[in-house]
């Protein structure tokens, strides 16, 4: 029930970002889709009680690799399926909880905070860098296959 | 060259931006072009000694539509289906198109984003109409006030002291359950997430310029939505 909930959130949190950015109305499907898989992805880690960081980069992996095939399938930038779809993992709250402990002068919980979203951000990053590496590698392959 | 400004006024990514217009050169057969893209400026010059030129690049916000359409129209000149003066005048067309979502959708898809990542941060669904609420009015005030205001980081403020406050009354009126998720939830639709996530792919793929900046406007954007909060709180 929860994880349902979850889903019908997050399909709803992606699109609705893609509606924020102007992204292509064509796309938008397609935003919350990859947005919706990625976050699931990452709750069902979390909930196996796998720590945040290896989890955000597992499912920034998979919203990379799916933001590429669609990409593919319907020639438009990857960048637009990669926004809205990396928006439930970006860590848009903690950044919040830390800047709000800063501006409180808790600095002992800010500092601890502020470093654990350059982690998850890092870790998105690195996710989504591997999909592309990936992509690439693909790409080198099946042309040098063809160059023969 | 408006290729670049309209993708980096996009929001669109520096190396992208650079791939584009040196693509672009290549088809009109200057394979030497070099270019260089920052957040804030283009430079772009034919060859490695001719006159080079600089635009800069003074708002920028996000639209992934015309980086679409850009990269369209920059895929059809370089497969030569269409002729330089036809791109041109696409890409101005491009440019002027004002084309946006409603304010009233956009307004409508920042309370449902709001609502739902209050219930994804594992808040209950008695606080997903206020979140809603909050989400919707503090969006739309900071619409309202960009407008009013050319500084980015103050209609932030504005928006995030209007969530404070309203969150504040909620909850006194004793709606609400859990105010961090409301905040948190409501404040969704405007912390720089994408910056942050955008500053470090630059980072990595050796924009260090341009990756440093884009962090610098997500501290700023966060501690002007922080701050706006902590206003609050400090006031009542």
């Amino acid at each position: 029930m929860t994880i349902l909930a979850q889903l019908v959130t997050s399909f709803i949190a992606a699109a609705g970002f893609g509606i924020l950015f102007n992204a292509p109305r064509k796309a938008l499907l397609q935003c919350g889709l990859v947005g919706m898989l990625g976050w699931i992805l990452y709750y069902v880690l979390v909930l196996q009680e796998m720590d945040v960081v290896p989890a955000t980069v597992l499912a920034s992996m998979l919203v990379g690799a799916l933001c590429q095939i669609c990409a593919k399938v319907y020639k438009t930038p990857v960048i637009i399926f990669i926004v809205s779809g990396i928006i439930p993992l970006v860590p848009g709250g903690s950044a919040y909880d830390a800047m709000r402990n800063f501006v409180e002068n808790d600095y002992f919980t800010a500092v601890q905070l502020s470093a654990k979203v350059m982690l998850l951000a890092g870790g998105i990053a690195i996710g989504l860098m591997f999909s592309e590496v990936v992509k690439q590698m693909i790409q080198k392959w099946s042309w040098k296959q063809t160059g023969d | 060259m408006l290729a670049g400004k309209i993708m980096l006024q996009s929001g669109a990514e520096t190396y992208r931006v650079e791939d584009t217009m040196n693509r672009i050169a290549s088809t009109y057969g200057l394979p030497n072009a070099q270019s260089y893209a920052t957040p804030t400026g283009i430079n772009f010059s034919i060859d490695m000694s001719e006159v080079t030129n600089f635009m800069r690049i003074s708002n920028r916000s996000t639209d992934l539509h015309k980086i679409a359409e850009v990269n369209n129209i920059s895929r059809m000149f370089a497969a030569g289906e269409i002729e330089l003066k036809n791109a041109l005048s696409m890409l101005e067309s491009v440019d002027g198109d004002t084309s946006t979502f409603s304010v009233w959708l956009q307004v409508m898809a920042a309370a449902f984003v709001s609502g739902c990542f209050t219930i994804m941060f594992g808040g209950i669904w008695a606080d997903f109409i206020p979140s809603f609420i909050v989400g919707g009015i503090a969006f739309a005030g900071m619409l309202w006030f960009e407008r009013l205001v050319e500084i980015r980081f103050i209609a932030e403020f504005f928006a995030s002291f209007i969530i404070g406050v309203l969150t504040l009354a909620i909850m006194d009126s004793g709606i609400g359950v859990d105010m961090d998720k409301i905040i948190i939830g409501a404040v969704m639709p405007l912390v720089p997430g994408l910056h942050i996530t955008n500053a470090v792919r630059d980072l990595m793929a050796g924009h260090l310029v341009a990756g440093l900046s884009k962090g610098v406007e997500a501290v700023l954007t966060a501690f002007a939505i922080g701050a706006g909060i902590a206003v609050v709180f400090g006031l009542f």
